[in-house]
């Protein structure tokens, strides 16, 4: 059972275990004050005379390739999520791996979906130990009921590739489902029956663990042109029948909104960003996959359109709406971090001004600087956001795990970091006193725009005077949850959390930000 | 009669299931004794689910429900929703005479409502969906309508009737307008004794035929309003739908000093014609002509009919500039996003602005001259013409537009 931890107080406030899967942590120490000092990990030496001469590293299927990569008992597994809720091949490793009767692995998806809720089964047999990465839907219920043996670890993008960097997390192996390979383990995302654009957060996985397998549905005679996995990280090579679904890879959370109330919000934000003069003539932002944020870059394009205004570079989740910036040439560049639909896929295949970055590139807290704070503004979501501006992405006010964090806690570093979300939903107050679960600091956070009005960060007096004189409807952030309070009928009730914590909020540089009690 | 008068029946009223938002289902089921056994499924159980149940308690408790089992889904329902419900459900069950309430919790009455005020959008708003009330302010049409009449459905006319009732009370409309739509009479009687205590600003008859019908309503609220102590003048807003409505239309406008404006169904018009709808409206050319003289004839504004595409924004724009031009001052709207180009059409122009500021600079000029003409270059400008032109120019001022 999970370690009945210590829990110290950090920097934040929030109470946080001193220990976590058996290993000492860090409690957050306040944005960018973690310096820790030593060399990267790295896998073993290998030698190329232990892979074939003739570059052909297929084996018949995954239940050999894991055999012949040694898996044993509490090895941490991993797979990418580019393929989203129409993945097969996380599920097909870890199923192999019950067959060949491992025990306590560790499986460290950059991030989970409901598909995958078969892992549900492997917890409760004992084949999988815990999981490291976001958990949605069922398995997201299956942790914070506290049933998984060990405490979950919620990373952001650039987290999880500051872990594998730094050693924190150690891949023994590393599945990379590939859209199209060659027999040497060249792979790539961008074109095959089921394209999912960029491969980004495979890479750390391909160039750290100890063995890469590779799984493919479309292999090609060498060389598979583009690659974006290299070959020469890769042990072995599977072909299977199908990888997964395309037409999944649209899930939930891509569709712009059509409710008046969201696209009030939207409209809002491009105001904001014309009146306080963001906008501008190369100037760069980034969206989230929310149907608001969506919703906003429609809004932006008219503007920018009017304006004559062009972006320098937009960052994605790259969407068709993204898309449609790139080729109407309101903006120089698309820098792609994950494609969110089968329009950015077609793009990424096809314009060179469509580029696939990595969290290496874009969200890196070991880089020497990160594309982040490039970014002149980004607009995100929240579930709740309080009167310090802190704000919660991965429950609901319940205490639940809902959502990963995605990109999110990495994005926080723009130079104009907006929130954009209802002021209720349903009747639940999204502006809250304090939030749930802490995910995003709010230092960090600038600005809250809602239906009601917006709420300017008080440590951001250059914004409150760049929209000063503009009819946007800025209000103190305690007058908005008053005034949502009041709607919803007084204050909520705050749920009742557990004391034993099921799962751990990492900030960017791996130390603890909160804590995810035991609920419901 | 007492209230709870040997009621048998088990009453239900709302909506539940994952599709809707902002209501609940309530079923009441009366019984012998026992007290109230009251089960909750709601969706925010974890965060208003004790409050819930207390308001439940309350809102039977002023209705006299004292023993009966009930049975709530709920789907995140706002206080005023929780309470309308369960009133409907425990008058359906054949709990509490015609005068019990159950109050909820006011907000200040916005300032009494002008004659002469702008009306260009007035927003529909089904009565029997409140998640539509609660943000309907925010996008800023000039009116809203709480709708007992078309949009909702026969079974629900009571239940519509107690939710616009407690939303006229506990929701803030900001600056709009609140009007009703009650039903034709003799229903809509029912309606103006449910809703007139909670002092709406406008009354909209639909289907007028007669000006007896508006005097009638006029009278009845009148009546309301004394045993009710409401200080506020009530305005009126005949809606015409046939061509008897048409023939009669001045008639109508001038019935009462109450009636502000005069509108058209254009639905029901070419139904009782007997022609079919269409893009530019010639076949209600007429209809909409004469109804704008009547209304002028009376002194009161001339509202034009909703334009049902909403995902046209064009076709609005055309629609509501040819209407402008043809003398309303104003139309009817379905959704949110409509009004932006409905302001937008009926606004006058910068040039219209222009002019208007030059002729009331004219007058201007010749009243400190002491003139007894208006002149502007070398034409004159009659009274009337200075009057519209000076109306203008606050409207204008109103809108933002100077």
């Amino acid at each position: 059972m999970t370690d009945r931890s210590e829990l110290a107080q950090n920097a934040a406030g929030r109470m946080v275990p001193t220990m976590a899967n058996g290993k000492p942590q860090i409690p957050y120490l306040g944005a960018g004050k973690y310096q820790p000092h030593g060399r990267k990990a790295a896998p073993p030496v290998r030698s190329s005379r232990d892979y074939p001469t003739d570059g052909d590293k297929r084996v018949a299927d995954i239940e050999t390739a894991l055999r012949k990569c040694g898996l044993r008992d509490g090895m941490v597994i991993s797979n990418h999520h580019h393929l989203r809720d129409g993945d097969r091949v996380a599920l097909m490793a870890l199923a192999a791996a019950e067959k060949i009767g491992v025990q306590d692995l560790v499986w460290f998806p950059s991030a989970s979906f409901p598909s995958q809720k078969g892992a549900i089964e492997l917890m409760e047999k004992g084949v999988i130990h815990h999981i490291e990465g976001s958990m949605n839907g069922p398995l997201g219920d299956y942790c914070t009921q506290g049933k998984m043996r060990g405490m979950g670890v919620l990373r952001s993008h650039g987290g999880r590739w500051q872990a594998v960097q730094d050693g924190e997390v150690h891949i023994d192996i590393a599945v990379i489902a590939a859209p199209t390979a060659d027999a040497f383990g060249n792979a790539d995302g961008s074109h095959g029956k089921s394209a999912c654009g960029s491969l980004g957060f495979a890479l750390a996985d391909s160039m750290y663990a100890d063995y890469v397998i590779v799984v493919t549905d479309n292999l090609v005679p060498f060389p598979c042109i583009p690659w974006q996995i290299q070959g020469n990280n890769v042990d072995y090579v599977v072909e299977v029948e199908s990888i997964g679904d395309p037409a999944k890879i649209v899930s939930g959370t891509t569709q712009i909104t059509r409710s008046p109330d969201r696209l009030r919000i939207a409209e809002f934000v491009a105001r904001f960003l014309r009146e306080s003069r963001i906008m501008r003539n190369g100037f760069s932002f980034q969206a989230g996959a929310g149907g608001i944020a969506l919703a906003f870059v429609d809004y932006l394009r008219r503007m920018m359109k009017e304006d004559g205004v062009k972006a320098r570079f937009v960052r994605g989740g790259s969407t068709k709406y993204l898309v449609e910036l790139l080729q109407e040439g309101l903006t120089d560049y698309i820098l792609d971090g994950q494609t969110f639909d089968l329009d950015g896929v077609k793009s990424i295949a096809s314009d060179p001004r469509h580029v696939a970055t990595s969290p290496f590139t874009s969200y890196n807290y070991h880089g020497k600087g990160s594309f982040a704070s490039l970014v002149d503004a980004v607009v995100l979501g929240a579930t709740e956001v309080d009167v310090n501006f802190n704000a919660n992405v991965v429950t609901h006010s319940d205490g639940r795990l809902l959502h990963g964090i995605g990109g999110w806690q990495n994005c926080l570093e723009a130079g104009c970091t907006i929130l954009a979300l209802p002021s209720f939903r349903d009747r639940i107050p999204v502006i809250v006193d304090e939030v749930t679960t802490l995910t995003g600091p709010g230092e960090m956070i600038d600005v809250v725009v809602t239906e009601r009005g917006i709420a300017i960060n008080p440590n951001r007096p250059d914004l409150r005077d760049a929209v000063k004189g503009s009819n946007l409807p800025v209000r103190p952030i305690q007058d908005l949850k008053a005034e949502v309070e009041k709607i919803c009928g007084g204050k909520p009730a705050r749920p009742k959390l557990g004391e034993r914590p099921v799962a751990v909020v990492k900030w960017v540089d791996g130390t603890l930000l909160d804590t995810v009690w035991q609920a419901g | 009669m007492t209230a709870e008068n040997s009621p048998t029946r088990t009453g239900e009223a709302g909506h539940y299931g994952k599709d809707v938002r902002s209501d609940l289902h309530v079923a009441i089921e009366p019984r012998e004794s026992g007290g109230l056994e009251i089960n909750l499924e709601s969706r925010v159980a974890a965060y208003y689910g004790a409050s819930i149940v207390g308001q439940t308690r309350q809102v039977l408790e002023a209705l006299a429900v004292r023993n009966a089992r009930v049975a709530i889904h709920d789907e995140g329902a706002l206080p005023f929703v929780i309470a309308a419900r369960i009133e409907a459900a425990a008058k359906r069950a054949g709990f509490a005479g015609e005068g019990a309430r159950a109050t909820v919790e006011k907000v200040p009455l916005p300032t009494q409502s002008q004659r002469d005020r702008l009306r260009r959008s007035r927003l529909y708003l089904p009565g029997s969906e409140p998640k539509y009330f609660i943000n309907a302010a925010l996008h800023g049409p000039d009116a809203v309508i709480l709708d007992l009449e078309d949009s909702v459905h026969r079974g629900e006319k009571d239940a519509a009737r107690i939710l616009v009732r407690n939303a006229l009370r506990a929701v803030d409309f900001g600056r709009c307008e609140r009007m009703v739509r009650i039903n034709q009479l003799p229903m809509g009687l029912e309606d103006l004794a449910e809703i007139i205590p909670e002092a709406p600003d406008l009354i909209l008859m639909p289907k007028v035929e007669q000006a007896e019908q508006v005097t009638e309503v006029d009278r009845m609220i009148g009546e309301l309003r004394t045993r009710h102590g409401i200080d506020r003048t009530i305005w009126l807003m005949p809606i015409l739908e046939s061509a008897v409505g048409i023939e009669n239309a001045f008639e109508i406008a001038a019935s009462t000093p109450r009636v502000v404006a005069l509108t058209i169904g254009l639905e029901d018009y070419t139904a009782d014609l007997g022609v079919v709808k269409s893009a530019d409206g010639s076949e209600s050319l007429y209809a909409r002509t004469r109804l704008v003289n009547a209304a002028k004839a009376a002194g009161i504004q001339a509202i034009d009919s909703v334009f049902g595409d909403v995902g046209d924004m064009d076709g609005l724009r055309r629609w509501g500039e040819n209407s402008r031009a043809l003398g309303f001052e104003g139309m009817g709207c379905i959704h949110p996003g409509q009004i932006r180009v409905i302001h937008e059409a009926f606004a006058p122009t910068l040039a219209e602005i222009e002019k208007a500021r030059k002729i009331v600079a004219a007058f201007e000029e010749a009243e400190r001259q002491g003139l007894g003409v208006v002149s502007l270059g070398s034409k004159m400008i009659d009274p009337p013409v200075v009057e519209r032109a000076r109306k203008l120019v606050e409207r204008a001022k109103v809108m933002g537009r100077v």
